[in-house]
């Protein structure tokens, strides 16, 4: 196949000139691993006057919130496509129907212990956001492949019966405007758009950061929406519309 | 020791590259463009380290605040990077399925004249 | 030298070809499992590095998420052929 030979060529040629260049480049940065990190030096204490202990957190919800709100309307815009994309095409719509499967006794046992345990600790995730590694996204994310093990545990009709679709493209918007109208209220109250207007605590109890908990709990919602609707325009298209349904589903 | 760690990102990004470049199916092109999106990761965190300190975060109870500690901003843009790459992996694939509907094929090589 | 001192070049290497198995595996439905695998070898990367936000974000994302939509595109492909 000659197309693939002239490109397996011209990436050879391309990719040893970027290797090349990126080395000569590596060389002339500063030694890493060393202590010259003055983003570092400006965020920490930035952080630690809001009363936030987990900086990282601090840096997406408070000093740099603005970028995560770009990220959230990143992530929405692209559920929005897939939801658009996954529509049903023309000679597929006919043929809805949903499929029974038979579940194995230990894959629903399993399911069925995990899925509390997975929903407890999404939760702790997203709430102790400020003081402990985590925050709205990765929460966030385990809530919404948390809530699939009921489908594993069930099959599709259980998962259909617990998780109403609406709910969640509107839980989706929820958490969006939320965080926009988190923004404008702080811009009314007189400090800046996205500023931490709420009073700071201590530092490491849990309302000591202002409003990181509020932006944080926000994302969260979002994010748990984000991730069920975009597997829900998967598995409809592959489960619900579409070929032949295959013996060993 | 660390450059090692950038001469491995920008390895890995070509791997991911030469993968994308040799593969036969739309889906193993977007799986290994995930694995080049990767190489970023590496790149990022790796900026941010120190040898000896530990990580950002004060936990709760908090103990004292120091700035000998390894880089927030940088790891607050590789957050922000894992996340972006997953949910353009997301759109990618129901493009291809998109294109399997219209085309009946997911083969890059057969997919190379613009009909209409 | 320290134990992290040899851990962080190791576990750098075992990526460069965990992203090699990725890209050399022909079938993409194995692709999706050998995917999660080397996301787990960044997972434990990103402690050695001490950024746990980031490890936390790829273990739930780079595990779960991504390889069940390429599961799924593949079967959907496939059951339309």
């Amino acid at each position: 196949m000659s197309g693939g030979r002239g490109r397996l060529a011209l990436f050879g040629v391309g990719g040893a000139a970027m290797a090349v260049l990126f080395a000569l480049a590596v060389f002339a940065l500063p030694d890493p691993g060393g202590d010259q990190h003055p983003y570092r030096d400006r965020a920490v204490p930035a952080a630690v006057s809001h009363a936030t202990a987990n900086v990282v957190s601090s840096v997406n919800f408070d000093l740099r919130a603005m970028d995560t709100l770009g990220e959230e309307a990143i992530l929405f815009a692209s559920v929005l496509g897939v939801a658009a994309l996954a529509r049903p095409a023309a000679g597929e719509g006919g043929r809805r129907r949903v499929p029974r499967e038979q579940v194995l006794d230990a894959v629903r046992a399993t399911a069925l212990v995990f899925f509390p345990v997975t929903l407890v600790v999404g939760l702790d995730v997203v709430l102790h956001g400020a003081l402990t590694p985590g925050g709205g996204f990765q929460g966030g994310v385990i809530l919404g492949t948390g809530i699939h093990l009921i489908y594993m545990a069930g099959g599709y009709r259980a998962l259909l019966r617990v998780r109403p679709l609406e709910l969640f493209e509107q839980g989706e918007a929820l958490g969006m405007g939320a965080f926009a109208a988190a923004g404008v209220a702080a811009l009314l109250v007189g400090g800046s758009f996205l500023g931490n207007v709420v009073p700071t605590g201590r530092l490491g109890t849990l309302t000591s950061s202002g409003t990181v908990e509020l932006l944080s709990i926000a994302v969260g919602i979002e994010v748990a929406s984000a991730v069920v609707v975009l597997l829900a325009a998967f598995l409809t298209q592959l489960l619900e519309l579409g070929g032949v349904p295959e013996a060993d589903q | 020791m660390i450059r090692y760690a950038y001469l491995v990102s920008i390895a890995i990004m070509l791997i991911g590259v030469f993968g994308m470049v040799r593969a036969r199916n739309l889906v193993s092109l977007v799986t290994c463009l995930s694995v080049a999106q990767s190489g970023s990761y590496v790149l990022l965190v790796a900026i941010g380290f120190q040898r000896g300190a530990p990580a950002p975060v004060f936990g709760s109870p908090a103990s004292a605040p120091t700035t000998k500690v390894t880089d927030p901003l940088v790891q607050a843009m590789a957050l922000t990077d894992v996340v972006v790459s997953a949910t353009v992996t997301a759109l990618l694939l129901a493009l291809t399925i998109q294109v399997h509907r219209t085309h009946g094929t997911i083969d890059p090589d057969e997919l190379t004249s613009l009909r209409g | 030298m320290t134990p992290v001192e040899v851990l962080i070049p190791a576990t750098l290497t075992l990526l460069m070809v965990g992203a090699l198995a990725v890209a050399l595996t022909d079938d993409p439905a194995r692709q999706a499992v050998t995917l999660s695998a080397y996301g787990l070898l960044l997972t434990v990367l990103f402690v050695l590095v001490q950024a746990p936000d980031v490890a936390l974000s790829q273990v739930a994302v780079g595990m779960a998420v991504v390889p069940l939509l390429i599961l799924l595109t593949i079967r959907k492909i496939r059951s339309r052929r």
